[in-house]
């Protein structure tokens, strides 16, 4: 077969078979159609809009529009005092409110020079820890809807249920805590607290290999999510990528462990990366491992700060908590991990106020999902769909 | 408690110290262009004082043997009321080559001022400029889409200045409560 010509920009085509017979095709071209994803669409995890130019079934190009959600946290930020932006730190997050607050409170005590008393910093890590793994619940469970197994999105929130009921016996509050303060905590742990979560750690433990055997090693779902969205190293690291979706680059970096804060480096756990055995590197299967096995780390960090943390008869979590939060002028960059990546606080302070001048968020999602755009090149409508899970975006901390 | 309180100090002072020496390099390399360090314990950074030469600074910060800083973490726009300016601070580091990190800023005229866009330099600083624009209103020269990110495309002012006031109305309905 060979080809002969081609006219009218390739709607046209001259082709000479191998048996002499010349065929003329014609009308060969597509048109490219424009398709809106979302706001309000079930796979887009919130209300983000993506534009996408279709040929066929074939993404050409998708570009994200954000902003539906955007509250201006930033500007409420310099009308308010240090402590009462706790609260709005939980707004950005919702999945994950204990370690946007811990990542705010930590940068704030970075300016003001305060020692935290040992309890508390066990307690932070606990809780932190728990929401992590309630975090990853959500994600693992709504990818699985993404791509249609129903049933390990039921058992992630039975389990998730289960951590929101301990945290909410805690801080009175199921998602939206306000239970990390700068310089301490709003209250001490109730007396059963550490029998409660052993309770639960032995409990979910047999659950995380169900949901392992239900879904991460399902076919079908490997079949959807192997190889496809691969991001190589080098360019995530230049798109600012961070937590598991870095890491399912294979680049084992992990703000617990490269910028340590709290308790941390007292504390044993390992940084899951895939080894491109059971994904390619760098796949949207990659990303989904990571999540599942660091609900394991997640789990080993519990038990040894339960076993690790001092029990303090009369403990008053609120001690060292200044009467009056005022830090000295000054500039701060503080972060820390957070399940969707790096939420990091810039934090400009003029000394005299007890407002910040300056409260910038570096928001974790907003970082990934810029790289949307070179993901979704050439993929196909449905893999869209599986890449969008895969980045687990939370819309609240997108839009601020 | 004396003891750990030390510690800490030095390692501190062990973060500025890399810092210094990241700094050192570009001050060789680029002299009068780059101001002075300003070692604070918090967040060491240096100021790009001739903003002409932010790409080429930029460039020579990601790619050079000694720094390697690959990653931008953070891009925030800054709104210095007093001096008359607006201007981003970025924070680096080096994911897999160094520990080092530092902070820069770049500063332009409040009023029609511009600031060389580091879009191709670093990916992440693609939306993050056009958030600064969307909430400062600068302009990054060189930016391939530099439109608002996150209020609506026909929203009049810039949000986080702070003078800004907010427009009475916006398509009919009243604005400020």
């Amino acid at each position: 077969m060979q080809e002969l010509g081609k006219a009218e920009l390739n709607s046209t085509r001259i082709i000479r078979q191998d048996d002499n017979r010349v065929i003329i095709e014609k009308d060969l071209d597509t048109e490219y159609m424009v398709l809106s994803m979302g706001p309000q669409h079930p796979s887009t995890h919130g209300v983000l809009r993506l534009e996408c130019i279709t040929d066929g079934e074939v993404v050409v190009e998708a570009e994200p529009y954000l902003g539906y959600l955007h509250r201006c946290f930033e500007k409420y930020c310099e009308k308010i005092d240090y402590p009462a932006i706790v609260p709005y730190t939980d707004r950005m997050d919702y999945l994950a409110g204990m370690n946007t607050e811990l990542a705010y409170c930590i940068t704030v005590e970075k300016l003001l020079d305060i020692e935290i008393p040992r309890r508390v910093e066990f307690i932070r890590v606990i809780t932190a820890e728990l929401n992590r793994i309630a975090s990853h619940l959500v994600a693992i469970g709504t990818y699985g809807i993404d791509l249609g197994a129903f049933t390990p999105f039921l058992f992630c929130f039975r389990d998730r249920e289960i951590i929101l009921n301990l945290l909410e016996w805690i801080s009175g509050a199921r998602m939206l805590y306000n239970y990390v303060w700068i310089g301490g905590l709003s209250y001490d742990v109730p007396a059963d607290f550490k029998k409660r979560v052993d309770e639960f750690v032995s409990y979910f433990k047999p659950k995380v290999v169900e949901l392992r055997e239900l879904l991460t090693e399902n076919e079908i779902f490997v079949k959807r999510t192997k190889g496809i969205g691969i991001m190589p190293a080098e360019v995530a690291i230049n798109y600012g990528w961070s937590g598991p979706m870095l890491r399912g680059s294979g680049v084992k970096w992990d703000l617990r462990r490269n910028d340590p804060y709290s308790i941390y480096p007292e504390l044993e756990f390992d940084i899951p990366v895939p080894d491109g055995k059971f994904s390619d590197v760098g796949d949207s299967l990659s990303r989904h491992l990571v999540r599942a096995l660091e609900i394991d780390e997640s789990l080993k960090i519990i038990e040894q700060c339960l076993d690790k943390m001092p029990e303090v008869a009369g403990f008053d979590p609120r001690a060292v908590i200044p009467k009056r939060i005022r830090p000295k002028a000054g500039e701060v960059y503080g972060r820390a991990e957070n399940p969707r990546g790096e939420v990091g606080f810039y934090i400009v302070s003029d000394g005299k106020s007890t407002k910040p001048l300056r409260c910038k968020a570096r928001s974790s999602c907003f970082v990934n999902l810029s790289a949307m755009k070179d993901l979704s090149k050439g993929q196909l409508i449905p893999d869209l769909v599986a890449i969008i899970g895969s980045i687990d975006i939370v819309l609240g901390e997108v839009d601020r | 408690m004396d003891k750990a309180m030390e510690e800490a100090g030095n390692i501190m002072s062990a973060m500025v110290q890399e810092s210094k020496a990241a700094y050192d390099i570009i001050r060789e390399r680029f002299g009068e262009a780059v101001s002075e360090f300003d070692a604070n314990p918090t967040m060491p950074f240096f100021e790009v004082l001739d903003t002409a030469r932010w790409v080429d600074i930029a460039l020579f910060m990601r790619d050079d043997a000694r720094l390697k800083f690959n990653c931008m973490a953070c891009l925030s726009g800054v709104d210095y009321l007093e001096e008359g300016k607006l201007g981003i601070v970025c924070n680096f580091e080096s994911i897999g080559q160094y520990t080092h990190r530092i902070a820069v800023k770049v500063k332009c005229q409040r009023d029609g001022g511009s600031i060389p866009s580091v879009s191709c330099v670093w990916h992440t600083a693609n939306w993050h400029e056009r958030e600064a624009y969307d909430m400062y209103g600068m302009v990054f020269d060189g930016h391939p889409d530099l439109r608002r990110i996150l209020c609506p495309e026909d929203w009049t002012g810039f949000p986080l200045r702070k003078d800004y006031q907010v427009q009475e109305t916006y398509h009919g309905i009243k604005v400020p409560y």
